[in-house]
């Protein structure tokens, strides 16, 4: 998408923003919402376009397939987390956001285990057996 | 496409100073119920589109970074 529409729709937003918030401040909140929705959905085009290259770099470069794959994975929870915890935020609730954010966190580590895991064991057999 | 997708927040914004609208009429009235039912039925009705659309990037979310194939 192109970029003024994406600037330009985020100050349009705003403006409505402005005028409805004295109205009825929860579709207020909900615009605001929906304008970050259509923003992100326009990007996450290009991002897959991002991904292809990174897949097309790993494959030249025999990077092991796991450990791309589980960096994408963490990239694509941080983002879910990122999305929600600033909606919560918006809302007024940081300590619901912060507890999101913890999830986001733990679940993350959860999916590192096996490479934290595989690192250790490298480092081991480095050592020399004494 | 993003044309179409502002016209989602317009569409949005129109409801939500149509509801007030509604709801300040009926108040003055004097039919509080009714007024309070307005801005429900107003708020579900962009609650529907919300869902909607949060489901929809939630999916597109999975797709680019989850499951790489």
């Amino acid at each position: 998408m192109d970029i003024l529409q994406i600037v330009f729709l985020g100050i349009l937003t705003a403006i409505l923003y402005l005028v409805i918030k004295d109205l009825h401040p929860t579709i207020a909140y909900i615009l605001v919402i929906v304008a970050g929705m259509i923003i992100l959905l326009s990007i996450l085009e290009q991002i897959s376009s991002v991904f292809e290259l990174i897949h097309y770099v790993s494959n030249e470069a025999n990077i092991e397939h796991v450990y791309v794959e589980t960096i994408l994975k963490v990239i694509g929870i941080a983002y879910i987390v990122e999305i929600g915890a600033s909606m919560t935020r918006d809302a007024g609730l940081s300590s619901l956001a912060t507890k999101i954010e913890l999830a986001g966190k733990i679940f993350i580590i959860i999916l590192a285990i096996p490479i934290i895991r595989s690192l250790i064991e490298t480092i081991l057999a480095f050592l020399p057996q004494s | 496409m993003l044309s179409q997708d502002a016209t989602l927040i317009f569409q949005i914004a129109g409801i939500g100073i149509i509801v007030a609208l509604i709801h300040t009429i009926l108040k003055q009235m004097g039919k509080e119920e009714f007024a309070q039912f307005a801005t429900l039925v107003g708020f579900i009705i962009v609650l529907v589109i919300v869902i909607n659309g949060l489901s929809d990037i939630f999916e597109q979310i999975k797709s680019v970074f989850l499951f790489q194939g």
